[in-house]
Formats: C-alpha cells, sequence, structure tokens
C-alpha cells in the first residue's frame, strides 16, 4: 500500500494533526520535567566541588544544546520552503524561531547565574559564551528581518537566505571565536574538562533535555497552528472551522 | 558586464562625491572618539588601535550599504538589471567590488594615518593596512547579501546592521588580530591567510546568495 507522505505538506490536514499532536507532547513534556526536576534537586549528589550550585546545569544544558540544535533545524525547514516552494516548511522555520531565541537566552542567563559562584563573575569573554551570543543575535536578526517583511512569501525566503548564510557561518565564527579566545589566553577559566559526572546527575540532565525536546515540539506545533490559521484565514476551510466554533 | 557595472558606479560615486567623503569621515571621526572617551595614554591607545581601527571600518562600511542598490531599485535599473540575459551574480560581484573600491579602499588609505595617531610602529601599519586590504572586500561582499534582503524594507538600515555584523565578525577577530600579533612579536601571516580564505569563499559565494536575495525582493 502506497503511504500518501505528502498528505500532511498541505496546511489543512497539518492542523488537523497538529492539534492532536499538541496535547500529546505538552503531557509527555510536563511528566519529563516533574520527574527530572525531581532526579536533578532532590536524588542527585551534590557536587563535592561545587556544592548545590552544579544543579543549575539541569537547565543550563538542555537549553544551551536546544538553542543550537534549533537553530540547524530551523535553517533546515527554511531551506527545504526555499528549495521547494513548500509553504508548510517555511511556516515551521518561522514558528521555530522564537523557541530558539528563548532557550538561547535560557543558557545564556543561567550561564551568568552559574558563573558568578563558580568563578566569581558573571560574564567570561570564554569561547561558548561568545559565540552562544553570536547565536542569540543570528536568531534576532532572523526574527526581525522577517518582521519587517509584510508580504509572508518574501519574508519566508528572505529569511531562509539569512538563515542558511548563518548556518554556514556557525562553524567559522565558532572556531574565530574559539581561535581568538586561546590568543587572548584572557579567561582563567577553562570549561573544556568536564568533570566525570555521577550517573544520577547525567540521568536527570538527559531527562531534562528529553523534556526540553517535547517542550518544543510542543510550542512549535502550537506556534506552527497559529501561523497556519494568520495566513490562510482567507481559505475555505478555515471559514468551515470557525462555522463549526472550532477556533 | 562586469567591468561595465563597476565604471558605471564608479561614475555614478563621482558624481556625488559627498557620498563616499561622507563614510570616509565618519571612519575617521569614530576612530578620534576613542582617544576622547578612554584618555590620551599612549600605551592603552597603542593596545586598542587595532580593534578601534576594525570596528570603526565594519560599521562605516555598513552605513554605506544602503547605496549598494537602493538608487537602483528607486529609479527600476535594478529591476532591468534582473530582467538582463547577463548573470545576475556577476552583476552582484560588480557591485560589490565597486562598493568596495570606493568606500573600502579610502578607508585602507587613511587607516595608517589613524595608526599613527594612535602611535602604532612602523610595521604594524603596514599589516593594518594589509589586513584591512584583504578584508574589507570581504564586509562588501557579505554587506551585499543583508543590502539585497532588505531592500525597499522600512527600517531598512538598522535592519542591515543586525543582519551584517554578527557576520562580520570572523574577519573582525583576524584582522585585529593580525596586528595584535605583529605587535606582540608572534607571527601574523596565518592571520593573513585565513582573512585570504575568507575572501576566497566569499568571492565565489556572496554573490550568489545576494542574487538569490535580489530576486526574492524584487518578486
Amino acid at each position: 500500500m502506497a503511504i500518501n507522505w505528502f498528505k500532511y505538506s498541505s496546511p489543512a490536514s497539518f492542523y488537523l494533526l497538529a492539534g492532536k499532536m499538541v496535547p500529546v507532547f505538552v503531557f509527555i513534556s510536563v511528566m519529563l520535567l516533574i520527574v527530572g526536576l525531581y532526579v536533578g534537586f532532590f536524588v542527585a549528589p551534590t557536587d563535592f566541588q561545587q556544592g548545590e550550585a552544579y544543579r543549575i546545569i539541569f537547565i543550563h544544558v538542555p537549553a544551551a544544546w536546544m538553542s543550537m540544535f534549533l537553530y540547524v533545524v530551523m535553517a533546515f525547514w527554511a531551506g527545504i520552503g526555499l528549495a521547494f516552494n513548500t509553504r508548510l516548511s517555511s511556516m515551521f522555520a518561522t514558528a521555530i524561531a522564537p523557541t530558539g531565541a528563548m532557550f538561547t537566552f535560557i543558557a545564556l542567563w543561567t550561564g551568568a547565574l552559574w558563573g558568578k559562584p563558580m568563578w566569581g563573575t558573571w560574564w567570561v569573554w570564554d569561547a561558548r559564551l561568545t559565540s552562544e551570543l553570536i547565536l542569540f543575535f543570528l536568531y534576532i536578526g532572523f526574527m526581525s528581518l522577517q518582521a519587517a517583511i509584510d508580504d509572508p512569501r518574501r519574508a519566508d525566503k528572505a529569511g531562509a537566505i539569512i538563515a542558511l548564510v548563518g548556518v554556514i557561518n556557525i562553524p567559522i565564527i565558532y572556531f574565530s571565536v574559539q581561535w581568538w579566545n586561546t590568543l587572548h589566553q584572557g579567561a582563567s577559566v577553562s570549561l573544556n574538562q568536564a568533570p566525570a559526572m555521577a550517573t544520577t546527575m547525567l540521568t536527570g540532565m538527559l531527562i531534562m533535555v528529553l523534556a526540553s525536546w517535547m517542550y518544543s515540539i510542543a510550542v512549535i506545533l502550537k506556534r506552527a497552528r497559529v501561523i497556519i490559521l494568520e495566513r490562510e484565514s482567507h481559505t475555505a476551510w478555515v471559514a468551515e472551522l470557525h462555522k463549526k466554533g472550532a477556533i | 558586464m562586469f567591468m561595465w557595472i563597476i565604471k558605471r558606479d564608479l561614475l555614478l560615486a563621482m558624481r556625488r562625491q559627498s557620498d563616499v567623503l561622507t563614510t570616509l569621515f565618519f571612519f575617521i571621526i569614530v576612530v578620534s572618539l576613542f582617544p576622547l572617551s578612554v584618555g590620551p595614554e599612549m600605551n592603552m591607545l597603542r593596545t586598542m588601535a587595532p580593534g578601534v581601527v576594525w570596528v570603526a571600518a565594519l560599521l562605516a562600511s555598513m552605513l554605506s550599504l544602503g547605496r549598494m542598490f537602493s538608487n537602483d531599485y528607486v529609479d527600476g535599473t535594478l529591476e532591468q538589471m534582473l530582467l538582463s540575459p547577463q548573470s545576475l551574480s556577476l552583476l552582484v560581484l560588480g557591485k560589490a567590488f565597486a562598493h568596495w573600491l570606493v568606500t573600502g579602499v579610502p578607508l585602507v588609505l587613511m587607516a595608517p594615518v589613524l595608526g599613527i595617531q594612535y602611535d602604532l610602529p612602523t610595521d604594524a601599519l603596514l599589516v593594518l593596512t594589509a589586513a584591512l586590504l584583504l578584508g574589507t572586500p570581504v564586509l562588501s561582499l557579505i554587506g551585499a547579501i543583508g543590502a539585497a534582503l532588505t531592500l525597499g524594507l522600512r527600517g531598512g538600515g538598522v535592519l542591515v546592521s543586525l543582519l551584517v555584523l554578527p557576520l562580520y565578525i570572523p574577519v573582525l577577530i583576524f584582522g585585529a588580530g593580525a596586528v595584535e600579533a605583529n605587535m606582540a612579536g608572534v607571527a601574523f601571516d596565518a592571520h593573513l591567510s585565513l582573512i585570504g580564505a575568507f575572501l576566497l569563499v566569499s568571492i565565489v559565494f556572496a554573490p550568489w546568495a545576494a542574487a538569490s536575495s535580489l530576486r526574492v525582493s524584487l518578486e
């Protein structure tokens, strides 16, 4: 039996599918979040070097991972949308950006909160911190470009080009910043040797990573639904949904 | 076509010389503001000089990006250029090159003079000029993408800085790094090689990306 893979690339059918998927992912995400935070704050042992303050990694590390991963996913969907002219892919890219920017901000913020007790300073010009900050700028650039363009099709395509240029530049920027950092020897803190972690710490962190994944999926699907409604508001199927009182 | 567009853009720039001079004086003023804000202590100024000159060059190059396409866009020339059977990437390359000749080259020529203000040693001045000579065309090429994407948008000038400045960072790091390495007595040729590599990569990819951005913007 041939499966019609493209059925859900139509906004109308995807809208209904996403509507069914959102509560599932919200549920999984909340469950994982409760378990992860419980493991993180009550089960995982106190670190002998860093004391209780290390527990911020249960938020910091998942946020930092998601921030980088989501940019690549966003650029991927934006690129697909540009290459194949599929509207839904571009809407997805637009829906991903705010979540990615939020995770980048959380990673920076919690990093500062972690840095204060550990290194005695809110901010060091370390390679990772600096490139995370630049990633934040790239997200902001993408979102403000899309926001400045009124025509959604042009916004999609322009956003796609800047996202792809950004994704090519990310490794270049990362290595430049790293080299710049080693040349200057400015930061006395080395983030490179991660101490071996207790198994419960690692478990807690991985659960939190999964929770962030599920949260991102839920929020992005929800936002994609809103974007679909906004852009398809002139179509018959939206009017019908409206008549049924579904929206 | 490539030569034609360069000639044309240069001619247009010569007819409106004030535009060229504005960018150059912006560069000079920004560089001169730093000693006034941090104090005239020569040792500190010497260590700051490469960074200050490079940041000012980035800003000056970025501020003049708006002119790269917008005049042609407003009077409809750009649309005709898009319709022509010639390669649009080549046209963009020509425009970026002309932009560099008009804004980049004056900055490169002026940089040693400003370096003297900061008491840079002679060989550091040479390295600074060489790094700027290699690096400023990269700024024009990457900037062409930003200029093409923001064509005709309200608030395009501020927007272009958000898009383009993060992408300028590698050039800034190695451009200023080359001078600092020279002043520290370390080999600086790796920095210059890397800027050269950025230049080659952006010559290949940036015109293409900017050409597709122009197509998007003029759809």
